[in-house]
């Protein structure tokens, strides 16, 4: 079920004492990746990094990868087939979302390969 | 970070705890461990709910209690009753019954805690919280569970000050020029607005003088009113603020302060109820909701732990009442309210309310990273069955604990009975707090 993941990695990182801005920003992009992974991969994995200042979170599926990465990253569009759309995702909000909400983006991806996302979120000073 | 002067209403009677595990399985921040067979409260994340009380079968988790005699300090008296109050009586005691009571018990005026939601509709009082959903402060227990549980919903929740807060504010404005020696008191329901009343420095704290349980008041108004039954009952008493409109007599009651809001509202009462709901709303990214009321208690503040009466017959009442009392706010009332509006300018908003970062294991990240880990590694040994018997709520919050080296692996119930000599080598590896010959802890270590 999509959310079980990002739910998970909220609860870890409350009792790691992160700024709640920076966990809400963690948990909008996990969230979105962990959608993707469910909605256009075979599976994948989620790895997050904790340092003093940063967390780095890694998503990496086992396929198929995206053919044009510049029109994914585009707002609105999508390739989410209906089932996923009835399910209330699907809008083509993912990828750009992510990007606004990490202080720091790089995707791997091919067409017939994986595809890797490398987030990085710094713990900025809450007002 | 966290508010060392919050007051807290809820005590362990200690000459009655049988250690058992009853209210440590039920607390929904998981603030009670049993240390030396006494029930413990954390107060860094207590709420007050006051669900440990009620499902303390020993009578042994008590609240705190003012005496009436706090009265004479006052020349003036003030009581801010909630409808709610009123409600605990079954129809044969009327509202003129219990009016002539209290005026009896040495209080010289009377207002109806509700009235504060019309004076904040005559007054045309925004949120300045504008993050939405806006979810209620109403519930104090439902604030502090927020700011202990919930820090991403902080900024949700609304800051406009709390009916009875603005009732006694207009109270205070409209008597201060005749009286010296005025005192204000509260009736409460539960632990919880007992704990924000009596918070140092809070908001509420300038306002009342004084509080007095529901439950001892009822008494005192039962009481009263067994000895004077046979008096000729001439004398009609009522309050001395007529009281308020049908809408806002019924706000304390589940879904009362929905109706005063535009848009999409949801209630939800009871403690179990507001935590899931409030993990969903967490990680929803849109709702289309605008506003949330959430109380601790079921069916809202006549679930208060300090109530007498059955909660649905308690409901019925105020239903009852409400329909009694009319629609619209009368003239004289909206005028009384207009001539104190200086009294409330720039003061229906409270500053806004900040999370409490308790939850974490330590305040800095790779030492807190380190005891995440090594309670992982813990949590593999235990047994997995939470039966509570160390003293803490569950095998993970027992892992927790020794990881933060406020509990020992030795206090396993079940690792003992297994493997004493497994056990040894493993408290060895985990660190422990030196026990006795019993396996309880001994805190001079």
């Amino acid at each position: 079920m999509a959310g079980v993941a990002s739910s998970n990695l909220k609860r870890l990182l409350k009792q790691l004492n992160i700024p709640p801005l920076t966990i809400k920003r963690i948990i909008v992009a996990v969230f979105e990746a962990e959608v993707n992974v469910i909605a256009h991969s075979y599976g994948g994995k989620i790895l997050c990094d904790f340092e003093e200042e940063q967390v780095q979170v890694d998503v990496i599926d086992t396929g198929p990868g995206i053919p044009d990465l510049e029109l994914a990253m585009t707002e609105g569009w999508s390739t989410a087939s209906d089932e996923v759309r009835e399910m209330g995702y699907g809008a083509g909000m993912g990828l750009p979302n992510i990007r606004k909400s990490c202080d720091k983006l790089s995707i791997y991806t091919k067409a017939g390969d994986h595809t890797h996302l490398s987030m990085l979120f710094k713990f900025k000073e809450e007002s | 970070m966290s508010n060392q002067l919050f007051h807290h209403a809820l005590y362990i009677v200690e000459s009655a705890c049988k250690g058992c595990t009853h209210c440590m399985k039920r607390c929904p921040t998981q603030a009670i461990r049993i240390a030396k067979g006494k029930a413990r409260i954390d107060n860094d994340l207590c709420i007050e709910c006051g669900q440990c009380m009620a499902v303390c079968p020993n009578n042994a988790i008590a609240i705190e209690q003012d005496s009436l005699s706090q009265l004479e300090a006052f020349t003036t008296r003030v009581a801010i009753v909630p409808a709610v109050f009123f409600a605990q009586f079954d129809d044969s005691v009327t509202l003129s019954h219990i009016c002539g009571a209290l005026y009896a018990l040495g209080f010289t005026h009377l207002y109806l805690a509700e009235t504060g939601v019309d004076i904040l509709g005559v007054l045309e009082a925004e949120d300045q919280s504008t993050t939405l959903p806006l979810i209620s402060n109403f519930c104090p227990s439902v604030q502090r569970l927020i700011q202990v549980r919930f820090p991403l919903l902080v900024n949700n929740l609304s800051t406009l000050r709390s009916p009875a807060q603005v009732t006694a504010l207009f109270a205070r404005s409209e008597l201060k020029a005749l009286f010296e020696g005025l005192g204000i008191f509260y009736f409460s329901p539960c632990a919880a607005k007992i704990a924000q009343f009596k918070t140092e420095g809070s908001e509420e704290h300038r306002l009342f003088d004084g509080i007095i349980n529901f439950d001892t008041a009822y008494n005192l108004v039962c009481a009263y009113i067994a000895k004077h039954k046979g008096d000729a009952d001439q004398k009609q008493h009522t309050f001395s603020f007529p009281d308020c409109t049908r809408k806002a007599l019924r706000w304390s009651l589940v879904k009362g302060q929905s109706s005063h809001h535009t848009g999409r509202c949801l209630a939800v009462d009871e403690m179990h109820n507001v935590i899931e709901f409030l993990e969903i709303l967490e990680d929803e990214q849109d709702t289309n909701l605008q506003f949330l009321e959430l109380d601790a208690c079921a069916e809202g503040c006549v679930g208060g732990i300090l109530t007498v009466r059955n909660r649905f017959l308690a409901t019925e009442r105020i239903r009852h009442w409400s329909s009694t009392v009319p629609k619209q706010l009368s003239q004289d009332l909206c005028e009384r309210i207009i001539e104190q509006k200086q009294a409330f300018l720039k003061n229906l908003n409270l500053e806004p309310v900040q999370a409490l970062h308790v939850l974490g294991l330590d305040t800095d990240h790779s030492k807190a990273l380190q005891k995440l880990r090594k309670a992982e590694r813990i949590l593999a040994y235990l047994p997995g069955i939470d039966c509570g018997l160390c003293g803490s709520p569950s095998c993970k919050a027992l892992s927790e604990d020794i990881a933060k080296s406020q509990a020992s692996i030795r206090q396993c119930a079940v690792l003992k009975l297994k493997s004493a000599k497994d056990l040894n080598s493993l408290a060895r590896i985990w660190g422990e707090r030196s026990t006795t010959a019993d396996g309880l802890q001994d805190d001079q270590a």
